[in-house]
């Protein structure tokens, strides 16, 4: 950069640390990526357990996901999609909704169904393996 | 915001038409189908925690022909965001970057979502959905 009149005002540590004036970096990027591969690799299992209970009664649903395996392989998986879920429609959003106010209210919402719906999952699950 | 009369690069409406560009919108719009659909997931173990007489009316909203129509949609989405996110997953690898390797992929992933999602709806009606 020697030589351009345009200057680096950053300080060494915040150069150093890579995080931008965002304070996330790559963050949302990578846990994109991340949660991305979580579900690339679980969803050709959950397709297979979802259709293994097509038609199912309760019992047998109830039973297939009170299995260890089942449960907990189901709780990453939720997690994993919720987190994506945020991720993608956060950048729909950033795009596309241009009045600050709805854009902000959008992303809250958004948030709060996200997490609120890994929660309920992670409960049914855990009360589904639980309580037999 | 003052309105004034500024060039606009150029848009859309100017480009022929390349698989890639729907393909693009596609992904995007899967995703937020299937974002909808994780709320669909979240209620279905519900109804399994809830109890039989919950999870009876929640099988009775599936079965029924909008039921279908919309679990249809929900998988062809899930298949087609899966095989279309894998080609992004090779894109950051710096896989595939090349045009007639962007054209073909993009044609794999179309053929591939029809192939799965008409296995995977054979395989449910079998067992009897």
């Amino acid at each position: 950069m020697s030589g351009s009149p345009v200057r680096d005002f950053r300080t060494p540590l915040a150069r150093a640390r890579g995080l931008g004036s965002a304070k996330s970096g790559v963050g949302h990027f990578w846990w994109q990526r991340v949660t991305a591969i979580v579900l690339a690799l679980l969803t050709p299992w959950l397709v297979w357990l979802l259709v293994s209970l097509a038609g199912a009664d309760w019992a047998a649903a109830h039973a297939a996901i009170a299995k260890p395996w089942n449960a907990i392989l189901l709780s990453i998986f939720v997690v994993a999609l919720f987190w994506h879920a945020k991720l993608g429609v956060q950048v729909v959003i950033e795009d596309y909704v241009h009045t600050r106010a709805l854009e902000v209210a959008s992303q809250l919402l958004v948030t709060l169904a996200c997490v609120g719906g890994a929660f309920a999952s992670l409960y049914a699950i855990g009360r589904i393996a639980l309580m037999a | 915001m003052a309105q004034r009369e500024r060039p606009l690069s150029p848009h859309l409406q100017v480009y022929r038409w390349q698989i890639t560009m729907t393909m693009s919108i596609l992904h995007r719009a899967t995703g937020c189908a299937l974002a909808v659909g994780a709320l669909g997931l979240a209620w279905w173990l519900l109804a399994i925690a809830a109890g039989g007489d919950h999870y009876a009316n929640f099988a009775a909203c599936l079965a029924s022909p909008l039921g279908k129509f919309v679990l249809f949609g929900f998988t062809a989405s899930l298949v087609y965001h899966l095989f279309n996110g894998i080609r992004h997953l090779l894109w950051d690898a710096g896989l595939g970057f090349d045009i007639p390797a962007v054209y073909k992929s993009g044609y794999t992933v179309v053929a591939l979502t029809v192939i799965v999602t008409a296995a995977i709806w054979f395989f449910a009606l079998r067992g009897g959905a």
